[in-house]
C-alpha cells in the first residue's frame, strides 16, 4: 500500500479547510478595492469563524435535534466532498468514492438538512428560506446535469480524476461544446452557492434573504460550522469547474515533484476566478426571485447548446 | 424443502389462515395477533423462496390439475418471479408486524374481520400473480388482487370519499384488465394461428415468433393495461384517491408492492413473452415514464394531505422505473446488451428500493394519522417532540426517496443516470440528441422530490403545531415501531451494499437480455460500485457513510472539549412580540414558488375573499389535476350520453324484449347457419 496518496489526501483536506475562508476573504477584499473601501484583510473570514467557535450557543426553545445535528452533518459532508475533488493531485484515495453526479448529491444532503433546520424553529423566515432554496436547487439541477453530460461526452467519464487526466493528456483543442458548458457552469455555480444576482450573502433584508433566512437562528459553534461549510462550498464548486475545464497544472499520479507547481497553479487560478466573480457581482444587482427561473433557464440553454454542438461539430 | 415448496407453502399458509379466521371472530384482538403473525410467517417463506430462486437460478414449472376442463393452471418459478416475490414478501413481512399495532386501534370501533380476510386474499393474489405461467391463471390472480384491494379501500365505507375512490379504482382497474385480457388473447391467438385454446400458456407464447403488427398490438394493449394499474399518467387518476383512504398498512402495500405487479407484467410481456421488439416500443415506455415522473412529483408537491402526497410520489417513482425499462428496451433493440443490462438493473433496483421507502413512508404517515387523527399537513407541526421515533424513521424514508447518499434511493437514481450518460453510443443521431433531454427531466424530478420531502417532513414534524387546539399526541407502540425500524434498516442496507444486491439481481438481465453487469459492477470488491468500468464512474456508499460519520464525530468531540453552555431562548420575533404558530410556513406556502413556476400544468383557482366582521380575509386555493378536465370528464360525459341512448332500448315491456330476442335469433340464423 502506498502511503503517498494518503498524505496528499490529508494535505488537500487541510488546504480546503484553510483556503476556503481565505478565498472568501480575497473576494471581499477585491470587492472593497473596486468600491473604493478599505478591506478587512484576507484573513478576516478565518478570524470570524474562530471567534464564533468561542461563543456560547443560543438555541430557540423549540429547536429539536435536527437543528443541532445539521451543522455537523453539513460540515462533514462538505469535508468529504473536499477529499474527493482533485484540487492538487489526481492521486487521491477518496476520489473514487463519488463521481460528479454523486458529488452533487453530497451537496444536496447538506441543502436538504439546512432546509429542514430552517423549518425547525417555526419562524416565517426559516420556512421562506427553505422553500426558496429548494425551488432554486430544483431548477439548477437539470442545467447541472446537462453540463455534466456535455463534459462527460468529451472525456467519456463522470469521475473527476478521470476527466482531469483525459483533458491534460489530450492535445489541446478549442471545443465549442466546452465553451457553452463553462458558461452554464458559471451560472449554476452562482445559483448554487448563493451569490449575486441570485442571492446576496451579505443581506439580512427580510424579503430578499434565501440562504441567510434559513440559518438566521444559528449562533456560536453551530453558525461557525455552517458558515465554514458555506465557504468551502464556493471553494469546491470553483474546484469542480477548474478540474473539468482548466485542469492543467494538477499533479499526475505518483509525481511528487509536480506538487509545488500544482499549488502555485491553483493559487493563480483561484485569484483569477475571484476577480471574475467580483466583476460579475459588481456589475449586477440582485434579481427578483421569480426572475431566477429565467436565469437558470439560460444556464440550461447554454448546456444544451454545448451538448448539441458536440454532436454537430465534433 | 425446495424453492417451489417454500413458496407454495406460503400460499397454503395464507389459505389456512383464511380457514381459521371464523374461530376468532368474537375475539378481535386475538384475531389480529393470530392472522398478522401468520401472514408475517407466510411472507418470510415467500421471501426465502424468492431469494433462493434468484440466487440459485431456478427455473421450475408445475401444472396443477385444477381450473376449467382442459385448461389446467400452470405455475412457474423463475428468477423474474423470484425477484418480485422477494420484493412483495419483504414488504408484506414488515407491514404485517406493523399492522398488529395499527389495526388494534380499530378494535372496539368497528369489526376488523373483513379487513383481515381481504388482507390475506390480497397477499395471496399478489403472490400468485407473479407465479402464474398462463394467461388464464394470471388474469384470475390479477382480478383477485384487484378485488381484494377494492374491499380494503372500502374498509371505512361510511365516508363518501372512500366510496367514490373505490368506484374510481374499480373502473380503472377493469378497463386495464380488459386491455390485458385482449393482449393475452392476441398473443394466444397468434401462437396457435387463432385455432384452439392451447396458446394460452406463457410457454406457447414464448415460443412463437409474432408478426410485427400483432406484436405491436399486443404490446400496446398490455402496456396500456399495466399502465392503468401502475398509475402511469394519464391513467393515474384513481391512485391519489384510493391509496390515501385505505387503512395505512394497506396503503403501504398498495403503493409499495401492488403497483410493482404491473411493472412485473410489463417486463414479463416485453422481454420474456414477446422478446423481440423495435426501438420505438422503448421510446413509448421512456416518454410515458418521463411524463409520469415529472408530473407525478409536481402534483405531489401541491398536496396538503400527507397520504395524497405520498400517493402522487408513487406515481413519480413508477415513472422512474419505467424510464429504466424504456432505456433497457431501446438499448436491447440496438443490440447493446451490456448497457441494456445496466438500465434494467437500475429499474429493478428502483423497484425494490421504492417498495422499501414508500412502505416506510406510508407506515410513518399511518403512525401520524394514528396519533393525531389528522391527514391534513396544514394542521400539523412539531410532532418531532412528541413522536421522536416516528419522526426519525420518517426522516430515513424522506432521505431515501430524495435520492440522497448513502441511502438506497440514490443508488438506483445514480444507475439510471449512468445508463443515460451512456446513450451517446447509440447509433441513432436523433436519439443521441433527445435522450440527454430525458436525463435532465430525471434530474429535475429528483430535485423536486427533495423539495417535496423537505416539505412533507418539515411541515409535519418540525416547527409548532399549526392546528387551533393541540390534541393529546402519543408515540406509537412497539409493533408499529419495529415494522418501521426493519424497513428503515433495509433502506440503509440497500444503499450501502449495492454491489451485493446487484450481484444477486444479475441473473435477471442475464436471462432476459443476455448480458450482465455484476462482473464489472463488483470488479473492485463490495466496497466499490463501478457499473460499466471504473474509469467511467464509481460510487462507494460505505465510504460515504463512514467518512461522514467520522468527520461528524470528530467535529462534535473537538467542539465539546471546552465546556460551553447552551442557552435556550425564545425565538427572535423582530421585536414584533405577537408571533403565533399560524405565521409559520405551511404546506401551501412552501410550495408557492414551484406552483407559480409550473402553474401552467395545473388548473389553479385562487381567491381571496373579504368577509365576516372586522374585515377578515379568507384565502381559497384549489389545485386540480388538469387530466380531469382534459380526459376524464369528456370520457365520463360520452359514456353517460351513450348509456342514455342505449337505455332507450329498455322499454320495460315484455313484448319489446321478445321482439329483440326474435330479431337476434333471425340475425344469428342468417349469418351463422
Amino acid at each position: 500500500m502506498r502511503i503517498y496518496p494518503f498524505i496528499i489526501e490529508i494535505f488537500q483536506i487541510a488546504i480546503v479547510l484553510i483556503l476556503a475562508p481565505i478565498f472568501i476573504g480575497w473576494i471581499r477584499m477585491l470587492k472593497c478595492w473596486f468600491q473604493g473601501r478599505t478591506s478587512a484583510g484576507l484573513f478576516q473570514p478565518l478570524r470570524d469563524i474562530m471567534k464564533l467557535f468561542y461563543k456560547d450557543v443560543v438555541l430557540a426553545e423549540n429547536a429539536s435535534w435536527i437543528f443541532r445535528f445539521t451543522p455537523y452533518l453539513v460540515f462533514a459532508v462538505t469535508v468529504l466532498a473536499g477529499g474527493i475533488i482533485p484540487i492538487l493531485s489526481v492521486d487521491l484515495p477518496l476520489s473514487a468514492t463519488a463521481d460528479v453526479i454523486a458529488l452533487i448529491a453530497l451537496f444536496a444532503i447538506a441543502r436538504f438538512f439546512i432546509a429542514l433546520a430552517g423549518m425547525d424553529i417555526g419562524t416565517a423566515f426559516g420556512g421562506m428560506g427553505s422553500s426558496r432554496e429548494m425551488m432554486i436547487a430544483s431548477l439548477a439541477e437539470p442545467a447541472m446535469l446537462m453540463a455534466i453530460f456535455t463534459v462527460s461526452l468529451v472525456s467519456k467519464s463522470t469521475s473527476l480524476s478521470q476527466i482531469v487526466q483525459t483533458i491534460t493528456h489530450a492535445e489541446f483543442i478549442l471545443r465549442p461544446s466546452m465553451a457553452f458548458a463553462i458558461l452554464a457552469f458559471i451560472l449554476i455555480t452562482i445559483a448554487e452557492t448563493g451569490r449575486i444576482p441570485v442571492d446576496n450573502p451579505a443581506t439580512h433584508l427580510e424579503l430578499t434573504m434565501i440562504h441567510e433566512a434559513m440559518i438566521l437562528e444559528y449562533s456560536g459553534r453551530h453558525l461557525a460550522l455552517i458558515e465554514w461549510a458555506g465557504m468551502m462550498k464556493l471553494f469546491l464548486f470553483t474546484s469542480i469547474g477548474i478540474a473539468s475545464f482548466f485542469p492543467w497544472g494538477i499533479a499526475a499520479v505518483d509525481n511528487l515533484f509536480q506538487l509545488p507547481a500544482a499549488i502555485i497553479f491553483m493559487a493563480v487560478k483561484f485569484c483569477i476566478v475571484g476577480i471574475v466573480l467580483v466583476l460579475i457581482e459588481l456589475g449586477l444587482a440582485k434579481m427578483r426571485i421569480f426572475r431566477v427561473p429565467e436565469f437558470l433557464g439560460s444556464a440550461f440553454l447554454f448546456a444544451s447548446l454545448g451538448m448539441i454542438s458536440y454532436f454537430i461539430l465534433e | 424443502m425446495s424453492q417451489f415448496e417454500s413458496v407454495l407453502f406460503s400460499i397454503i399458509l395464507l389459505l389456512s389462515t383464511l380457514a381459521i379466521i371464523p374461530l376468532f371472530i368474537r375475539r378481535q384482538k386475538l384475531l389480529i395477533y393470530v392472522t398478522f403473525s401468520l401472514t408475517g410467517i407466510s411472507s418470510i417463506f415467500a421471501v426465502l423462496g424468492g431469494l433462493w430462486t434468484v440466487s440459485g437460478r431456478v427455473n421450475q414449472s408445475i401444472i396443477l390439475p385444477i381450473g376449467l376442463p382442459d385448461l389446467p393452471i400452470h405455475l412457474r418459478l423463475d428468477p423474474l418471479s423470484g425477484f418480485f416475490l422477494t420484493v412483495i414478501g419483504l414488504l408484506s413481512f414488515f407491514v404485517s408486524i406493523y399492522s398488529i399495532g395499527y389495526i388494534k386501534a380499530f378494535v372496539g370501533k368497528r369489526s376488523v374481520t373483513h379487513l383481515v380476510i381481504f388482507y390475506c386474499i390480497f397477499l395471496m393474489g399478489m403472490f400468485s400473480v407473479v407465479l402464474s405461467d398462463d394467461a388464464f391463471s394470471f388474469l384470475i390472480s390479477w382480478e383477485v388482487m384487484a378485488a381484494a384491494s377494492y374491499f380494503l379501500v372500502m374498509f371505512e365505507d361510511e365516508r363518501t370519499e372512500n366510496r367514490r375512490a373505490g368506484f374510481l379504482y374499480l373502473v380503472v382497474a377493469h378497463v386495464g384488465a380488459i386491455a390485458i385480457l385482449l393482449s393475452f388473447g392476441i398473443m394466444a391467438g397468434a401462437a396457435t394461428g387463432f385455432k384452439g385454446f392451447s396458446g394460452y400458456t406463457f410457454d406457447a407464447m414464448r415460443q412463437t415468433e409474432f408478426s410485427v403488427g400483432w406484436a405491436a398490438a399486443a404490446f400496446l394493449l398490455a402496456f396500456f393495461g399495466f399502465a392503468a394499474k401502475a398509475g402511469v399518467i394519464p391513467l393515474h387518476i384513481w391512485l391519489p384517491e384510493a391509496h390515501p383512504v385505505a387503512p395505512s398498512n394497506v396503503s403501504a402495500l398498495m403503493s409499495g408492492v401492488m403497483l410493482k405487479t404491473a411493472i412485473y407484467g410489463i417486463i414479463r410481456v416485453t422481454f420474456d413473452l414477446i422478446g423481440d421488439f423495435p426501438w420505438w416500443w422503448g421510446a413509448v415506455v421512456l416518454i410515458f415514464g418521463l411524463i409520469t415522473a415529472l408530473m407525478g412529483i409536481l402534483y405531489a408537491i401541491m398536496q396538503q394531505d400527507i397520504k395524497r402526497l405520498l400517493a402522487y410520489s408513487s406515481v413519480e417513482n413508477i415513472g422512474v422505473i419505467l424510464i429504466g425499462i424504456g432505456l433497457a428496451m431501446i438499448f436491447t433493440s440496438f443490440e447493446m446488451p451490456l448497457l441494456s443490462a445496466l438500465a434494467l438493473t437500475a429499474a429493478l433496483y428502483h423497484t425494490l428500493n421504492h417498495a422499501m421507502f414508500k412502505g416506510l413512508l406510508f407506515m410513518g404517515a399511518g403512525a401520524v394519522l394514528h396519533a393525531t387523527k389528522e391527514r391534513n399537513m396544514e394542521k400539523m407541526g412539531g410532532l418531532i417532540h412528541k413522536m421522536p421515533w416516528t419522526a426519525a424513521l420518517f426522516l430515513v424514508g424522506c432521505v431515501s426517496i430524495s435520492a440522497l447518499p448513502p441511502f438506497n434511493g440514490f443508488v438506483s437514481e445514480w444507475l439510471t443516470f449512468q445508463a443515460f450518460l451512456l446513450s451517446p453510443s447509440l447509433p441513432s443521431p436523433l436519439l443521441n440528441l433527445l435522450i440527454p433531454l430525458g436525463a435532465t427531466l430525471v434530474a429535475l424530478t429528483a430535485a423536486l422530490a427533495a423539495a417535496c420531502f423537505v416539505k412533507a417532513f418539515g411541515v409535519t414534524f418540525l416547527g409548532h403545531w399549526r392546528g387551533h387546539h393541540s390534541p393529546h399526541i402519543h408515540e406509537v407502540d412497539w409493533f408499529m415501531r419495529s415494522g418501521m425500524i426493519l424497513t428503515a434498516i433495509s433502506c440503509l442496507v440497500l444503499g450501502v451494499a449495492p454491489t451485493l444486491v446487484i450481484n444477486w439481481i444479475d441473473v435477471l438481465p442475464e436471462q432476459l437480455i443476455g448480458d450482465r453487469i455484476a462482473a464489472s459492477a463488483g470488479e473492485f470488491g463490495w466496497l466499490w460500485l463501478t457499473p460499466i468500468a471504473h474509469e467511467r464512474a464509481s460510487y462507494s456508499g460505505p465510504i460515504v457513510l463512514i467518512v461522514v460519520l467520522a468527520v461528524l464525530l470528530l467535529a462534535y468531540i473537538l467542539l465539546h472539549v471546552r465546556k460551553s453552555a447552551i442557552h435556550r431562548a425564545p425565538l427572535w420575533d423582530c421585536g414584533f412580540e405577537k408571533v403565533t404558530n399560524r405565521m409559520q410556513y405551511n404546506a401551501t406556502s412552501f410550495s408557492m414558488p414551484i406552483r407559480r413556476i409550473f402553474g401552467f400544468l395545473f388548473s389553479i383557482k385562487e381567491q381571496v375573499l373579504k368577509g365576516g366582521k372586522g374585515g377578515t380575509l379568507h384565502y381559497h386555493l384549489k389545485v386540480r389535476d388538469r387530466f380531469w378536465g382534459w380526459l376524464y370528464m369528456p370520457v365520463a360525459d360520452i359514456s353517460f350520453y351513450v348509456a342514455r341512448k342505449i337505455g332507450r332500448l329498455q322499454q320495460g315491456r315484455i313484448q319489446a324484449y321478445l321482439i329483440y330476442s326474435f330479431i337476434t335469433i333471425i340475425v344469428l340464423l342468417v349469418f351463422f347457419r
